[in-house]
């Protein structure tokens, strides 16, 4: 039996009580003491969290936040005081691009590592903007394998970060020459320093361990990086003169990124000159032309390119940005149309927020995802939209503790992890590999409509 | 002498090989709230101040005050009943008229904290008073026809013609025929344009299979055992049950292949396209066990795929199968909706199907993946109008039925499916919320459901009861009918099958802009 990739999940608590989208309001004062109280009968628990309180006053009062909003003890109390809201502080989380909701299923997903299930249909709206405007598709018969449950532990996720040779030549003496290194992650994803707030330390240590866990790399900034930390999985991002400065830092990486800039090939090429074995990556803006830039980039000779759109995954530096949904598409498609897509890796980052946009990035053309803003939101982040993060803060993230917060963010990618092979098994596609670019395999909106919707008029 | 099948078996008839069919008569009376507390959208109330003169009471034309005979004052007020503070501009708004100002009235909380765009807060009270009164003007001001998703059926408005011919909604004919093909099989004919869907025991509890079988017999439509076998209290309604036979094969015999007149093949289901079905061991109780032929308390898993289907012709191989075993059954086969589900589905009739039924990504019942539900094939607005094309294009759109689902909450829903280009639908979801769901998801956990319907847990299953059941669904059939009649009618049309692929009677409307009446 080959060995199986696995992350280690582990249910973990959160440090907070979770801010559940319910509380059950109590007018005590109308209260009739039955004894057959519908809080007895509470199916979830939920009241007797309360009751604990009332016997023990130094048990924890636990807000009814857990409340799973059956009614079934609004609707049955004798005299009809309970009823349930909308808690309010609920309503206050979350911004323009993270709704409550995403919030919530990832700190789910944070404290259990378990694919989010719940039963009584799809609940949300029918389409949004971006990759909220596209299906993957399934196969009525075909499956990864004939084995197994669902076949899908047969499913490989892995995908290479490097130059990709597209034949294989042969020395004098017979044997391959293999110029340069590839790196094979087990999973799609690299992890990436936060879009806001400080990278701080336990940050920064939660991550590269989280990142060692899963066999993955963390993007850490190289101002951050001391020439002597361990590099398996840490990946310095390093900005121009510092390709220079830090000669130590190249020679023992084994992948790193250097911020886009004129003359960047160049730059590429003295870090390659420093360690042959070194996988340089170049981190670009998503603009408007990226397209034109990664041709520009493979020119000079690089063959790994990051691009990292807006945290709303939009197009950045650009007038009427569009959506990395499409822009992918379309830097992709110049790519194939030069042929060659396959000497390049992209990585894309921005707005990455759920497995499914992983899943959809790979689709428009992404080969792997840099995943930011997640790890933040699986340490209680509760995304606010503005103000100072680290001055701030309301869940302090600074201070949380650096193996407690590498195993909530295992869990998190541990789900994505399952959840994607949810969407490959759904297709019958047995390695994210080919799932790249395939957009034969996804349905997009625009293209759904014009079919279905077309002859109905307005 | 030789046994037999008889072909059609008239309700009542004895048959050698199960209890007597049972009839259930189709009458609409009221069917309230099972909980003591219904919600509506505006509470009402009344303080210390209060006399008992009963003013309120004397006024009230919706009933909320009510006061019995030797009660010193009105009873709480039924505010489930109250039309909320718009009633100012009527003579009989209680607040005002209240001598000793004991009255208020304002929004209820509950109903803003509960529903979501597809299933808004309006539409589940609408759903709920439905079924309680059987008639679709009783919902008052609450949104019945549409949620709020923005998208697909919720985008989407019929186009009435400026003058109607008159068509007198006894006129109306609602009824579909479920046999297109001339093969010798019996004509089935239901009198609705749905029916219901596979929900397993196991899955929901045996009271509400029974109801909705009694509410199939009640309005000559059918209801579906699901995958999880065919429990031995449904044979008495086994005229309106189809068998579904899915990945797991849970139960199925060929007994419960040859006592139905439908049976149905479910190769994926929208909610879980492509992944299969997954009872927790939680659910799996000794009764359910028993059904599937399982060990209790075991997770049991329904594959995915047909592990002996391969292509178009392993598929009709299994149906072919069916058919030698059940030499009067339809043949009905469920699938989801992938980006070929045009191809699927002629595939399907070439391989016999009487009956294809393509499920949406948004609808179904059971727990499933969210990532799934979201994001994994397309919704079934979609996929109806590629498949109907698809199958004019080949010839043979008369020769098969189309049946949608996945997300067909009200009436108007499914009359948007069949302008889009289906035969009928076949619904679920509304089902459960007519008997009291809530839609709160949680139908997978511990004892599972709250509410008493998706749970087999013997103590929580207990608050549905039967006959109340039974009452509901029809009342929830009745108040459909009565809308889709008025529509159909206002359409200058004198059959439902007239609206098939209709898609002039449609408009969209822009999502926010602001929206005409129907």
């Amino acid at each position: 039996m080959p060995e199986r990739y696995h992350v280690p999940v582990a249910p973990i608590a959160a440090r907070f009580p979770r801010i559940g989208k319910y509380s059950i309001v109590d007018w005590r004062e109308d209260c009739a003491r039955c004894r057959n109280c519908v809080k007895n009968a509470c199916v979830s628990g939920i009241w007797p969290l309360e009751r604990a309180h009332d016997l023990d006053p130094l048990a924890s009062l636990e807000p009814a936040f857990d409340c799973r909003a059956c009614l079934s003890c609004v609707q049955n109390c004798t005299k009809g005081i309970l009823a349930l809201s909308v808690n309010p502080y609920y309503l206050t989380l979350g911004g323009r691009y993270w709704s409550r909701k995403m919030i919530l299923t990832t700190w789910d997903q944070a404290d259990t590592g378990r694919i989010p299930v719940s039963g009584a249909g799809y609940r949300g709206a029918f389409c949004g903007p971006g990759f909220d405007s596209m299906w993957t598709d399934m196969s009525e018969i075909v499956r990864p394998t004939r084995d197994g449950i669902h076949g899908r532990e047969y499913i490989s996720t892995s995908v290479d970060i490097g130059p990709k040779p597209l034949r294989v030549r042969f020395e004098a003496n017979g044997g391959s020459e293999s110029e340069e290194q590839i790196i094979e992650l087990p999973l799609p994803l690299i992890l990436d320093v936060p879009p806001w707030g400080r990278d701080g330390e336990n940050l920064l240590a939660a991550r590269t361990s989280a990142a060692g866990t899963l066999g993955t790399l963390n993007v850490a900034r190289a101002s951050q990086i001391d020439d002597a930390d361990d590099l398996d999985h840490l990946a310095p991002l390093l900005e121009g003169e510092e390709v220079r400065s830090r000669g130590e830092l190249l020679r023992r990486a084994r992948f790193v990124e250097i911020s886009d800039c004129d003359g960047v090939g160049e730059l590429v090429g003295q870090a390659r000159e420093a360690n042959s074995r070194l996988v340089v990556a170049v981190r670009a803006p998503f603009s408007r032309d990226a397209g034109e830039r990664l041709l520009q980039l493979h020119q000079a000779g690089v063959r790994v390119v990051h691009l990292c759109a807006d945290e709303l995954s939009r197009e950045v530096e650009t007038e009427e940005p569009r959506y990395m949904r499409d822009a992918l598409r379309e830097a992709h498609g110049r790519l194939v149309q030069e042929g060659i897509r396959d000497e390049m890796t992209i990585i894309v980052s921005g707005g990455i927020a759920l497995p499914e946009h992983m899943a959809k990035a790979i689709i428009c053309g992404a080969d792997l995802v840099a995943v930011g803003a997640p790890l933040l939101v699986a340490l209680g982040c509760q995304v606010c939209d503005e103000g100072d993060h680290d001055a701030n803060c309301p869940v302090k993230i600074q201070q949380v503790e650096a193996d407690y917060a590498a195993q909530r963010m295992v869990n998190l990618m541990g789900a994505w992890h399952s959840q994607l092979i949810e969407v490959l098994g759904a297709m019958g596609i047995r390695e994210v590999r080919r799932l790249r670019g395939e957009t034969g395999r996804a349905m997009f909106l625009e293209d759904l409509d014009r079919e279905a919707f077309g002859d109905i008029g307005y | 002498m030789t046994s037999v099948i008889d072909p059609v078996l008239a309700p009542g008839v004895d048959r050698p090989n199960g209890p007597a069919l049972i009839d259930v008569e189709r009458v609409v009376q009221p069917a309230p709230d099972r909980y003591r507390n219904p919600i509506g959208r505006f509470k009402v109330r009344r303080s210390a101040d209060c006399k008992g003169c009963a003013v309120c009471v004397e006024i009230c034309p919706y009933g909320v005050h009510v006061k019995p005979d030797g009660y010193n004052r009105p009873l709480r007020p039924r505010d489930f009943l109250c039309i909320g503070p718009k009633c100012a501009e009527t003579d009989h708004y209680c607040v005002e008229h209240c001598p000793n100002k004991a009255l208020s009235v304002g929004p209820n909380p509950t109903a803003d904290a509960i529903g979501d765009p597809r299933w808004t807060s309006d539409l589940l009270l609408a759903t709920w008073r439905q079924a309680e009164t059987g008639h679709v003007a009783d919902v008052g001001d609450l949104e019945f026809r549409h949620g709020a998703s923005g998208g697909g059926f919720d985008a989407l408005r019929f186009r009435f013609p400026q003058v109607t011919a008159l068509v007198s909604p006894d006129e109306v004919d609602t009824s579909l025929e479920l046999n297109h093909r001339n093969d010798g099989r019996p004509k089935i004919s239901i009198d609705l344009p749905f029916y219901g869907g596979g929900m397993s025991f196991g899955a929901v509890s045996i009271h509400v299979m029974v109801a909705r079988a009694r509410a199939a017999v009640a309005w000559n439509t059918f209801t579906c055992t699901g995958e999880g076998g065919y429990p031995e209290r449904l044979q008495p309604y086994d005229h309106h049950v189809i068998t579904q036979v899915a990945t797991g094969l849970f139960g199925v015999r060929e007994e419960t292949i040859q006592r139905v007149r439908i049976v149905e093949f479910k190769y994926a289901q929208g909610a879980k396209p492509g992944l299969g079905g997954h009872l927790l061991g939680d659910k799996n109780t000794a009764d359910v066990a028993r059904m599937r032929q399982a060990v209790a308390g075991n997770a049991l898993f329904s594959p995915f795929p047909f592990h002996s289907v391969y292509s178009v012709e392993d598929h009709k191989k299994h149906l072919d199968w069916i058919k030698e075993i059940n030499a009067r059954a339809l043949m009905a086969v469920k699938v989801s909706t992938p980006t070929d589900v045009d191809m699927v589905a002629v595939g399907s009739y070439h391989a016999g199907a009487h009956i294809i039924h393509i499920d949406g990504s948004y609808g179904g019942t059971g727990a499933a993946p969210d990532i799934a539900k979201k994001n994994i094939a397309m919704p079934v607005e979609y996929a109806i109008p590629k498949v109907h094309r698809f199958l004019v294009e080949e010839g043979v759109r008369d020769e098969v039925v189309l049946i949608a689902s996945g997300g067909i909450r009200t009436a108007d829903d499914v009359l948007k499916a069949i302008a889009l280009g289906a035969d009928g639908a076949v619904i679920a979801t509304s089902e459960l919320v007519a008997l009291g769901c809530i839609r709160c998801g949680n139908c997978e956990s511990g004892r599972g459901c709250a509410r008493g319907i998706a749970t087999t847990d013997r103590e929580l299953m207990q608050q549905v009861q039967i006959d109340w059941a039974t009452q509901r669904l029809i009342n929830l059939y009745s108040a459909w009918r009565e809308r889709m009649v008025d529509v159909v009618a206002r359409l200058g049309m004198r059959s439902v099958s007239e609206l098939r692929g209709r898609h002039d009677c449609l408009r969209r409307v822009r999502w926010g802009e602001d929206d005409r009446d129907d």
